[in-house]
């Protein structure tokens, strides 16, 4: 399938068909094309076909790879995932190619007098063990640190917690799922105790009215939106898009419903004064299993340097939240959020009824977002008021952007506050670690250092000297770009970059570790649904490319932690994988053992008595409910969970007269988030060589600007010029603009603002002021 | 020299008389779906002329039910 793209005729077809069999996805959900799935598959193959999880989405789809000759030569959906039951997106069809890009790094390289200079694998790792050393002698453990991400294996965040928080004795272990997922695991910590959704994706089988909330499934999710479309087809389900830009997503809906940008906040809330007021509350529930909480408000936006927020959360009873609702009436939000009364009441009304299963969906627009635990809150509020939660078809659910946001970065715990079981400011989970770690407790601080924004702040300011970047790319990712990259050439920091490609971050690094990519390791994932699964190595890396795991250790031991980085290069991942499931043992997280994941596609957590937990808190489903009740929300220590008092309150930048549009930013079907794989991918390169800007056609119209015209961005931090795209794939609102961040060329967060939610601290990047002009 | 994409819907039970229809005509490559009653259909031509005159042969295709080129998905970045 990657092979003999060269003739260029042969190309052109190769993007017609690809074209064809994206719209036919769209409007065919579950289509097969068994004939693509088959194609460049050599004549006379004898091909080894392996499964293993999706290098790309968090949707988390099996594949299947073929190998020959030690090289993947095709890949097809696995028709046994109970993910995609054998479909992939166009991402997925194509993702063997990203393994063999030109310019694949295959060497190590470390700058010398600002030139690289290739090295042997030996020396690179000697020069980080023995910088880190020399920086923690000069500077302090605090001085060091590692950024690594939601395509961490399972094993490669493991190894890299241990090292830094067990070992080293810092929390500076951040990862960039902190940028997508971080307002969803406090959405969850603050309203349940306990990470993850309750429901898996089964749940669409059985729902009858989905509601997107801000998400653009289509494109982001392209099989699970297949699925919804697959039983609209069936059972005549509902989908309500409910957006602030119209997207494939809207056009594929039953109904599109746009609010203003950071104004879901009210619409939630007039949901559920709708719900209240007309009876729909679903009473015994609540008095069983919920209690009612309000925090601080006006808590700011991170925009200072060094910013703290800690919430102080403080019990109110029903009548105090009903009487807090009263401003959110459908007709006074209709005001603030430009949602007819009329389509506040059609969405009430469907949560409301209790004949209906409901299943609410949601990514980045409304963890991306600067208020992002509380919409998070608002959404769990309406599911937990009229009880539709933890319930086949009943499912507020959180999806994820990377193969394992969930699996490596929330599970594994990499985020500073976090631990594989628990959190670093509990003793007893300190202790836990520590045990399991063989270290001493002490060795593990109690205090969280810098969340994502803070630690490259930090970097900046030279509080952190030694920064280590797994797998992500933030030199293309950061929001207010140029601070930090600045600040991360600034004299006196040393930078190390692993990764498969070259990208504007390793032109940042002083040395360059060539990774092993996916399959070239073995490794496991966890997707979106608390599904984990388990890949082999089906093909030798390139050059001296080594897995990100074995660097880890490599170093580790090079530090003199030989005792604890005891693996065994044969079998590390499954020693690895063996000792981080102590962390989990207990019936609330329990995860399968290995030879499980090597024989089925992946199972759920909890996974107990050799069963995986589809709804989790559900005493029918969920063993670790022990509350003698129908629901048990173990999280919390007296089992309920919180509905949230959370207002509505503006972004931390709006328009204005000099900066008169909303700025969004978000992703495209064929690139996966920087692009730095799929831009290597020639068919998907080509669909989609660069970025643009998306106007409204009235805006567009007045400015006189036209498809192709360029256009000059202006923020408060800089401005760029983007090709227009008028009426194209996506239209936003008048008065607003999109632009796509995968391009390296054209890098958006240049202008983009580093505000972020005060309890999640992650950045809001669907939202601030910007002027727009034809170039 | 045109090459375009299609979804070629065929009459209800007339998939695989479709399939060879098709498959007959020289400028035509089509890809039918396994599960679903669509095929993909790529056209290759000289010019526009030939490409005219192929389109009035696809509609005398009884079997053919409707033709929908495929658009927007390359735009706007197709230069
Ligand atoms: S939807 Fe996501 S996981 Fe599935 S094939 Fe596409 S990129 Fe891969």
């Amino acid at each position: 399938m990657y092979t003999s793209l060269t003739n260029r005729r042969k190309f052109i077809k190769r993007m017609a068909m690809l074209s064809a069999m994206t719209a036919a996805a769209t409007m065919f959900p579950g289509i097969l094309f068994a004939d693509e799935q088959e194609k460049g598959i050599p004549n006379n193959a004898n091909l080894d076909w392996k499964k293993a999880p999706c290098r790309f989405c968090g949707v988390g789809c099996g594949v299947l790879v073929g190998t020959e000759n030690g090289k993947a030569v095709a890949v097809k959906g696995d028709p046994k995932s109970p993910v995609n039951k054998g479909l992939c997106c166009v991402k997925g069809y194509h993702s063997i190619m990203a393994l063999y890009g030109k310019d694949r790094l295959t060497k190590p390289l470390v700058k010398k007098n600002g030139q690289y200079v290739e090295t042997s694998m030996e020396e690179a790792l000697d020069l980080v063990a023995s910088k880190m050393k020399e920086t923690i002698k000069d500077h302090g453990k605090d001085a060091v640190s590692i950024y690594g991400s939601g395509q961490w294996t399972i094993p490669d965040g493991y190894a890299a917690s241990k090292l830094f928080k067990g070992c080293i004795g810092t929390n500076n272990v951040e990862a960039n799922a902190r940028l997508c997922m971080a307002s969803a695991v406090t959405g969850f910590l603050t309203s349940f105790g306990i990470d993850e959704p309750m429901g898996c994706y089964e749940d669409i089988d059985y729902a009858d009215v989905f509601f997107l909330w801000g998400n653009n499934m289509a494109e982001m999710h392209p099989v699970l939106f297949s699925r919804l479309l697959d039983q609209r087809q069936k059972r005549g389900v509902k989908i309500i898009d409910f957006a602030t830009r119209t997207t494939r997503t809207s056009k594929a809906s039953d109904k599109s419903i746009l609010f203003k940008p950071q104004t879901d906040l009210a619409v939630a809330n007039a949901i559920c004064y709708e719900i209240i007021k007309n009876g729909w509350v679903n009473t015994s529930f609540v008095e069983k299993h919920c209690n009612f909480n309000k925090g601080l408000t006006n808590m700011g936006y991170g925009l200072e340097d060094n910013y703290k927020f800690k919430d102080k959360p403080e019990k109110i009873d029903f009548a105090a939240f009903k009487k807090f609702l009263e401003d959110y009436t459908p007709e006074k939000v209709e005001k603030i959020s430009g949602v007819s009364v009329k389509d506040i009441k059609y969405m009430a009304a469907y949560y409301g009824d209790p004949n209906k299963k409901i299943m609410s969906l949601w990514c980045m627009g409304m963890n991306q977002h600067s208020r992002g635990t509380w919409i998070n809150n608002l959404v769990y509020n309406i599911h937990l008021l009229t009880g539709k939660i933890s319930t086949p078809g009943n499912s507020p659910f959180s999806l994820t952007g990377q193969p394992s946001a969930c699996g490596t970065v929330r599970e594994v715990g990499t985020l500073t506050h976090k631990l594989p079981h628990g959190v670093v400011m509990n003793k007893k989970h300190r202790e836990f670690a520590a045990k399991i770690w063989d270290v001493p407790v002490e060795n593990i601080p109690s205090k969280p250092t810098y969340h994502t924004v803070e630690m490259f702040r930090a970097l900046d300011r030279g509080d952190i000297r030694f920064m280590w970047i797994q797998v992500t790319n933030p030199m293309v990712t950061m929001p207010k770009l140029k601070r930090y990259r600045d600040g991360a050439k600034k004299e006196g920091r040393f930078i190390v970059v692993s990764d498969i490609y070259p990208t504007p971050t390793t032109d940042i690094a002083d040395v360059i570790l060539p990774s092993a990519m996916w399959i070239e390791r073995e490794g496991l994932y966890g997707n979106s649904e608390r599904r984990t699964q388990h890949f082999e190595q089906m093909v030798n890396p390139p050059g001296e490319a080594m897995s990100d795991t074995w660097q880890i250790i490599e170093v580790a031991k090079r530090m003199g932690y030989e005792k604890q980085f005891y693996y065994k290069e044969e079998t590390h991942i499954e020693e690895i994988y063996t000792e981080y499931r102590k962390h989990h043992d207990n019936k609330k997280h329990n995860m399968a053992p290995l030879e499980v994941l090597k024989s089925e596609s992946g199972v759920l957590w909890p996974y107990v008595d050799g069963k995986s937990t589809k709804w989790r808190f559900n005493a029918k489903y969920d063993p670790a409910c022990s509350n003698g009740e129908d629901f048990h929300f173990y999280g919390k220590p007296d089992g309920k969970a919180i509905i949230w008092q959370r207002p509505y309150e503006p972004a931390a930048e709006e328009p204005d007269s000099e900066y008169p549009y909303w700025l969004n930013t978000g992703r495209v079907v064929e690139h996966w988030h920087t692009g730095s794989m799929t831009r290597r991918i020639p068919v998907l390169h080509k669909a989609m060589p660069h970025a643009y800007v998306e106007l409204h056609p009235d805006d567009a119209k007045r400015m006189q600007i036209k498809t192709g015209d360029n256009v000059k961005l202006t923020t408060r931090r800089g401005e760029i010029i983007l090709p227009a795209s008028i009426n194209q794939r996506g239209v936003p609102a008048p008065m607003q603009v999109f632009v796509p961040f995968f391009d390296e060329n054209l890098l958006i967060n240049d202008i983009t603002l580093d505000s972020f939610c005060p309890i999640s601290k992650e950045p809001d990047y669907k939202k601030c002021a910007v002027k727009v002009e034809k170039a | 020299m045109p090459i375009k994409s299609y979804l070629a819907h065929p009459h209800s039970g007339k998939k695989e008389e479709l399939i060879q229809a098709l498959s007959s005509i020289e400028q035509c490559e089509i890809m039918p779906a396994q599960n679903k009653d669509v095929l993909i259909l790529i056209t290759e031509t000289e010019d526009k002329v030939e490409e005219a005159i192929l389109k009035e042969k696809l509609d005398t295709i009884e079997s053919l039910k409707l033709l929908a080129m495929v658009s927007g998905f390359n735009t706007p970045q197709n230069n």
